[in-house]
C-alpha cells in the first residue's frame, strides 16, 4: 500500500508481511517452549535470555503491524510524532510500576518475617499481622 | 468555488511556495482527513487504557513470590485430552493475524474502487475476527468450567520449594507399596475440586516440612478476565462496526462519496489495533 507501488507488488506485500508476523510469533512460542523444557528434554533457557528475546520480537511485531498494516510509515512526520512522542511516557511509567511492585513484594516478605518472630499476641507487632483477621475480599493477594 | 479562488489568492500573496509550509494554512498538515486522524487519537487513548492495565499485572505480578507458569495453565486444545502448552493460543494468534492481512486487503480493493473486493474481504474479516472470539469463549469457557478460576479464587498455585505428595489426584493417602509423585521448586500445580470441594494435597518438602496447596495470587484470575475481556469486547465491538461498514459497501453507500472507501480505512485502523494490542496481551499472558 505504500505509495508509488503497483496493485500487484500491495498485495504481495500483504501476505508477505503476514508470513512475517506468523513466522515471528513461531519464533517465540518456539523460545518459550524450549526455554521451558518442553521439546528438548531437560534442557531450559535462562530467563534473561528468554525474556529480552520475547520481548523484542513482539515489539518488533507492533512496529511492522503500525508501520505497514496501518500505514504509519507513508505519512507526514507531524501526524506521526503527534501519534508517536506520546508513548515515551510508558517507558517512565513501566520502571515505576514495576520497581513500586517490587516494594511491594519486600514489604510483605519482611512484615512475614517480622510475624514469625515476634509473638502472635505481641502489641508492638505490625498492622498486617495475619490475612486470617480480614475479609476474603478486602485484600487482593 | 469561493474556497479555490481565496487559495489562488494567497498564493498570489506568497509566491515563495517553500515559505507557505504546512502549518501556514491552505492545506491539511497531517496530511490525513478529520476523521482518520480522530480515529488515531482515540486510538492512543485506548492504547493507554490497555497499557494501564498491562502494566497493574505487571506490578501485581512483581508483588508476590510466585506466579502460575503460563504454559501450565494454557495446555488445553479442543477435542484432544493431551498437554499442548501454547499451542491453542498460537492458533488463536494466527487467526488474528489472518483476519488483520484481510482487512489490509479491503482497505487495498477500496484504493481501487472495487466494490465486490472490498464486500468479500470484510466478509473474511469478520470470519476471522467471530473464530477468534469463538476460541476466547472456549478458553474463558476451560478456565471457568473445568478448572474453577474465578474472579477471586485462583486455584493455579507454584511451588516455592521442591518436595514429595503425600497424598495422590484424589486425596488418598498413598499406600506403602505405591510410587510418590513428586514436585520441583517452579512448578505449577492445579487444585482440583472435587463434588464440590477444593482438594488441597498434603505434601512434605525435601526439608522435611509438611504442608498443604494453598490457592495461588488471587489478583490471576480477575486481572487474566478483565483484560483478555477488555481485549475481547474490543473484537467484538470491531465485529459490529466491520459489519456496519459491510452493509455499507454492499448497498453502494461510498460508490458515491467523494473520499471512496475511507470508512474501510478508519475501521481497518482500529482493527489492526485490535491484533496490536493482542501483540502485548500475547506477551505478557502467555509468553513472560
Amino acid at each position: 500500500m505504500a505509495v508509488g507501488i503497483t496493485y500487484e507488488q500491495a498485495k504481495k506485500k500483504a501476505w508477505g508481511g503476514f508470513f512475517l508476523l506468523l513466522i515471528v510469533t513461531l519464533a517465540e512460542v518456539f523460545i518459550a517452549l524450549l526455554g521451558n523444557g518442553h521439546i528438548i528434554d531437560g534442557f531450559t533457557l535462562s530467563r534473561l535470555i528468554m525474556y529480552p528475546a520475547m520481548i523484542i520480537l513482539s515489539l518488533y511485531k507492533a512496529y511492522y503491524i503500525v508501520k505497514e498494516f496501518m500505514h504509519m510509515g507513508y505519512e507526514l512526520k507531524g501526524l506521526v510524532l503527534s501519534v508517536v512522542l506520546p508513548f515515551l511516557l510508558l517507558i517512565w511509567a513501566v520502571i515505576a510500576f514495576l520497581w513500586e511492585g517490587a516494594f511491594w513484594h519486600d514489604s510483605r516478605e519482611f512484615i512475614k518475617e517480622q510475624n514469625e518472630l515476634a509473638p502472635a499476641d505481641d502489641e508492638t507487632g505490625f498492622i498486617l499481622r495475619d490475612k486470617g483477621e480480614l475479609p476474603e475480599e478486602i485484600y487482593f493477594i | 468555488m469561493a474556497t479555490e479562488k481565496l487559495v489562488e489568492n494567497q498564493a498570489e500573496i506568497i509566491p515563495n511556495e517553500k515559505e507557505n509550509g504546512l502549518w501556514d494554512g491552505g492545506k491539511s498538515p497531517m496530511g490525513v482527513r478529520y476523521g482518520k486522524l480522530m480515529m488515531w487519537y482515540f486510538l492512543i487513548s485506548d492504547a493507554f487504557t490497555f497499557a494501564g492495565f498491562l502494566i497493574a499485572y505487571g506490578a501485581l505480578r512483581f508483588s508476590v513470590p510466585t506466579w502460575p507458569v503460563p504454559d501450565f495453565v494454557f495446555q488445553t486444545f479442543p477435542f484432544t485430552k493431551a498437554h499442548l502448552p501454547l499451542i491453542f493460543v498460537t492458533l488463536m494468534t494466527f487467526i488474528l493475524i489472518v483476519s488483520s492481512v484481510t482487512m489490509v486487503r479491503a482497505v487495498q480493493e477500496g484504493h481501487r474502487e472495487n466494490q465486490r473486493g472490498v464486500a468479500f474481504w470484510l466478509l473474511m474479516t469478520i470470519l476471522g475476527g467471530s473464530a477468534f472470539l469463538g476460541s476466547q469463549a472456549f478458553e474463558w469457557g476451560t478456565l471457568i468450567g473445568k478448572e474453577h478460576v474465578s474472579l477471586n479464587t485462583n486455584p493455579f498455585g507454584t511451588h516455592e520449594v521442591s518436595g514429595t505428595y503425600l497424598e495422590d489426584d484424589h486425596g488418598h493417602t498413598y499406600k506403602a507399596n505405591e510410587e510418590k509423585e513428586t514436585f520441583k521448586a517452579g512448578e505449577s500445580y492445579l487444585i482440583h475440586k472435587h463434588d464440590g470441594e477444593w482438594l488441597k494435597r498434603k505434601y512434605i518438602t525435601d526439608d522435611g516440612v509438611e504442608g498443604q496447596l494453598e490457592f495461588g495470587p488471587k489478583a490471576f484470575g480477575a486481572l487474566f478476565f478483565f483484560i483478555t475481556g477488555f481485549h475481547g469486547f474490543h473484537v467484538f465491538s470491531g465485529l459490529v462496526i466491520l459489519l456496519i461498514i459491510l452493509i455499507n459497501v454492499v448497498g453502494g453507500l461510498y460508490v458515491e462519496r467523494k473520499n471512496g472507501y475511507e470508512m474501510v480505512e478508519k475501521v481497518g485502523l482500529y482493527w489492526h489495533f485490535v491484533d496490536l494490542v493482542w501483540v502485548f496481551v500475547f506477551l505478557v499472558f502467555y509468553l513472560l
